[in-house]
């Protein structure tokens, strides 16, 4: 997911531990944790379990709409799991949690600037989404629009957004699975990158979202277990568990008050943008509004993801808490059993070593299960929105013009799935060294700027053209690139550079309105006759996306 | 679907008037979590003392936290507001919306 700073937080942690492990210095001896045989038995049978559905999932995916959208049958409350599953990954749980444990209330803030977005995707997107879109997003985008042109750049912004995503996650899954399980970052990728392409190219979207649902279960199950076992501790009072808590965290009172991490307001709005448009801007995330059945379900999805991504911020801001006492005053977890030095396995196993102190090896396996299962389910996810950006916009539409038998489509969404798997492997290899911090941020930010721009303004405002999509698009994605390679996790960080010469980290208060600017002003200067005929085009589709009338319906078996 | 069923729709006040109420409605409440959300971030920037006040003397918990649990709880209800209002009340008048439509086809 989607935590900026917790992904920068995870990935940076690995980061150092990767380089101090390749140091060779005493810190590399906890770099492989010993092989964690309950951990690698309940994955096992995650592995098992969702091997299962993917084969039960593989007969039902015979068309291009069950293997994009599964026919478009999946219930409100089935999707509204599955986009938790798709928004929550390991790093909301372990970096979100370490941020609490080191941080306190800055975290929670962050975690209200991750929600937000979620009410206004429903207000302004969700129905208009599923009433308009069939596969992709940019079915939306092109709907009125010069198809080939448009298509072409909106899977390019796709295929950015994923591919740095992707890495992210890669990276971050292999860091954390040598830590968990004790199996070499090499063995962690091909583990990773084959579970998902089997998923993915079987099993198509039905096999994805159920991962993503059962993923998110045990995900809410896990974090629910070792709060409960871990307030026992403290009576079940809030206020017993922040006493004691401000008494040992270094922090003290502060603990408890908003601190130095968004102190400066342009930062703080610019990541307030980018974490709310971006999050509606990220194909993965869009896709999973078109396997519904209709407006009525895409409104009801929102209601349930947001209402169990709110219940477990809650959950994790309890967790980082509750560790502050139970794994910070316990040389056990520390190296070298010192409590003010650091701990075993860098910051982010605070929330396993929480599992542990409360619920033995056994939950510690679990919650180690969870975080695995929980990568898996969001590259799946991640990859079958590549793959569609790949053969239904850009073979499909573009190179055919929709020519394309549905039976060729199908087999070149399978072909873009494992060259997709192939190249996060790959790039994951390459990237193990390197801090990836910034292409979560690059991610968000190419999705805030050149996704949603375009495809509100096509869902909005009739005066888009084709000209005005392609300058805002192209610009929006060219600035956000451009800004973060200039920002210090680029031009400090990887070229090593002294000082950055764009001092934010996320670029989205920028690049989002000089987006929204030039499609704005080019749609306006636009005075061709093509131009005129999108104009007069967005009556029809106004209607259709208001009332859902000639929208792309579920598939029927 | 045809134009002409769209451009029917598009002349039924009926639709004009579910897309104003809906429209406003969805706006409505998207300002409402703009203006809530914005504020608290610029509380944290430029009031932080503020925030770390307590305002019950017998508890640790502060005006950032409630305010933080606040907005999860809030928002989540101005989802399920949303979610009754146009799953109900607008579904049904869109629904007579379409029916209208595909009536005067036959």
């Amino acid at each position: 997911m989607r935590a900026l700073n917790p992904v920068r937080s995870l990935a940076l942690g690995a980061g150092l531990f990767a380089s101090s492990a390749f140091a060779g210095d005493a810190i590399s001896q906890t770099a492989k944790q010993p092989i964690n045989l309950t951990a690698i038995g309940m994955f096992f049978i995650f592995v098992l379990m969702t091997l299962a559905i993917t084969y039960w999932a593989a007969s039902r995916t015979k068309s291009t709409a069950d293997f994009y959208t599964a026919g478009g049958g999946i219930t409100g409350a089935q999707n509204g799991l599955a986009i938790a599953g798709d928004y929550m990954s390991a790093a909301t749980l372990l970096g979100l949690t370490a941020m609490m444990y080191t941080r306190g209330v800055d975290a929670y803030i962050y975690m209200i600037a991750f929600f937000v977005g979620w009410p206004v995707i429903l207000f302004l997107m969700a129905e208009r989404l599923r009433n308009l879109g069939k596969f992709t997003f940019a079915d939306i985008t092109a709907y009125r629009l010069n198809q080939g042109k448009v298509r072409t750049m909106a899977a390019i912004s796709s295929l950015v957004v994923v591919c740095f995503y992707l890495v992210a996650q890669m990276v971050g899954a292999g860091q954390l699975i040598k830590l968990l399980f004790g199996l070499d970052y090499g063995i962690a990728l091909v583990v990773v990158g084959a579970l998902m392409m089997v998923y993915v190219t079987f099993g198509g979207m039905v096999a994805t979202t159920w991962v993503q649902i059962i993923k998110a279960c045990m995900l809410l199950f896990g974090g629910t277990t070792v709060v409960i076992l871990a307030m026992t501790q403290f009576n079940f009072s809030f206020d017993e568990l922040t006493t004691r808590a401000i008494d040992v965290h270094k922090l003290g009172t502060k603990l408890l008050a908003p601190g130095s991490l968004l102190a400066d307001p342009v930062t703080a709005i610019s990541l307030g943008l980018g974490l709310m448009f971006g999050t509606a801007g990220l194909p993965h995330i869009l896709m999973r509004f078109f396997t519904v059945t209709d407006a009525k379900e895409a409104r009801k999805s929102v209601l349930y993801a947001s209402g169990i991504v709110a219940y477990f911020f809650n959950v994790v801001a309890l967790m980082g808490l509750a560790a502050i006492i139970i794994v910070g005053q316990n040389p056990e977890y520390f190296e070298g059993g010192d409590i003010s030095g650091a701990i075993i396995g860098g910051g982010n196993m605070v929330a396993m070593h929480l599992a542990k102190a409360v619920g033995g090896d056994i939950l510690l396996g679990f919650l180690s299960a969870v975080a695995f299962a929980t990568i898996l389910a969001v590259v799946s996810g991640l990859a079958l929105a590549g793959a569609s950006a790949i053969s239904h916009d850009i073979y499909s539409r573009v190179i055919m013009k929709g020519k394309a038998t549905e039976k060729a489509e199908l087999r070149m969404s399978k072909f873009a799935t494992i060259g997709l798997g192939i190249v996060a492997v790959l790039l994951g290899l390459a990237f193990e060294k390197m801090n990836v911090a910034f292409m979560v941020a690059l991610a968000f930010g190419v999705a805030a700027s050149a996704n949603f721009p375009v495809l509100i303004l096509s869902m909005y405002w009739k005066g888009l053209t084709t000209r005005g999509a392609l300058a805002g698009g192209y610009l929006g994605l060219f600035s956000a690139v451009t800004l973060v390679v200039l920002s210090k996790s680029v031009w400090v960080d990887v070229f090593g550079f002294a000082a950055p010469l764009f001092p934010y980290t996320q670029p989205a208060l920028f690049s989002m309105p000089l987006a929204f600017l030039a499609t704005i002003i080019v749609s306006n200067m636009d005075t061709s006759r093509a131009a005129e005929a999108e104009r007069e085009a967005f009556g029809d589709q106004y209607v259709r996306a208001q009332t859902g009338l000639g929208a792309a319906t579920a598939s029927s078996h | 679907m045809s134009s002409i069923a769209y451009a029917r729709i598009r002349n039924n006040p009926q639709f004009a008037q579910l897309v104003a109420a809906r429209g406003r409605f969805a706006w409505f409440l998207s300002a409402i979590v703009f203006i809530v959300f914005f504020s608290f971030v610029l509380a944290v920037a430029f009031a932080p003392d503020f925030l770390a006040q307590r305002p019950f003397a017998s508890s640790n918990i502060t005006i950032g936290i409630l305010a933080g649990l606040f907005q999860f709880i809030s928002f989540w209800l101005l989802t399920l507001m949303y979610v009754r209002r146009a799953n109900g009340e607008f579904d049904d008048l869109n629904k007579a919306i379409i029916d209208a439509a595909s009536r005067e086809d036959k």
